[in-house]
């Protein structure tokens, strides 16, 4: 039940593609280590499709916290793509909603980065 | 009709995966929806993260005891380790505008959030914390 990323570049935004669970361990610790090398290699602009996320517990939203808070101190953005409804629901709960730019629609997210 | 089980298990993630496991079946053994049961597996998964993590430290020496019960009205589940006790007071609020980007310190509340009831209990050594989730009468016992 571990997590698997594909990475995609468009218009200059790198696209993680997530799918699994991101939880304590394997997920949250890929996802860190994606980011952390996207940062590393310059990539400061990184959406995050979470359409077949279906899981993610507190560590994987501390995750998610800390790739907004680590692209934001580099100068870049982290968006959230296409969430679950559980995955919504929770950062609603957490009041995190209102953090992160969350967009439903990839070509629309993508033009946000374009304007920032 | 009471059923009850217990697990004793060792500090490691695969036990988190048993007592998430757990909490899955007894959730939709005792009638609860797919929401109430995401719910509730949630936060024991929560609860057993917690007991592994920040109790135990995954200390090979330290064991969690992971108990499930249906009394016909409640679902009652309780988990404890053997660490250093945990006092619910000195847990910040992660909803807080400082606490809002924080990494981490969002278990017990999501807890809180998906449960009727979480108590405390500080062991010598460790922590116990019950989660309870009131059954409706559409639900059964297991």
């Amino acid at each position: 039940m571990s997590m698997k990323i594909s990475t995609r570049q468009v218009d200059g935004v790198t696209v993680l593609d997530l799918s699994g669970r991101i939880t304590l361990g394997e997920g949250s610790v890929q996802l860190r280590n994606a980011v952390r090398e996207l940062l590393g290699k310059g990539s400061k602009d990184i959406l995050l499709n979470l359409a077949d996320v279906n899981y993610i517990d507190s560590s994987g939203i501390g995750e998610l916290v800390s790739a907004f808070t680590a692209a934001r101190n580099q100068g870049g953005e982290l968006k959230l793509l296409k969430l679950t409804k559980k995955v919504h629901d929770l950062l609603q709960i957490t009041k995190l909603y209102t953090v992160f730019d969350i967009k439903d629609d990839e070509a629309q997210a993508i033009a946000a980065f374009s304007k920032a | 009709m009471v059923s009850r089980f217990s697990y004793t298990l060792d500090s490691s993630l695969d036990s988190v995966s048993k007592v998430e496991e757990a909490a899955e079946d007894l959730a939709q053994k005792s009638g609860l929806d797919e929401d109430q049961t995401f719910q509730l597996t949630m936060a024991v998964r929560e609860a057993a993260v917690n007991a592994v993590l920040h109790g135990n430290a995954y200390d090979p020496e330290k064991k969690i005891v992971a108990s499930f019960e249906n009394n016909g009205s409640s679902l009652i589940i309780r988990i404890s380790d053997q660490g250093n006790g945990l006092d619910p007071a000195t847990l910040p609020d992660p909803l807080a505008p400082e606490n809002l980007l924080s990494g981490s310190g969002r278990g017990i509340f999501l807890i809180r959030s998906f449960m009727d009831e979480v108590h405390f209990k500080l062991l010598h050594p460790g922590t116990e914390l019950t989660l309870i989730k009131h059954l409706d009468s559409t639900q059964k016992s297991a």
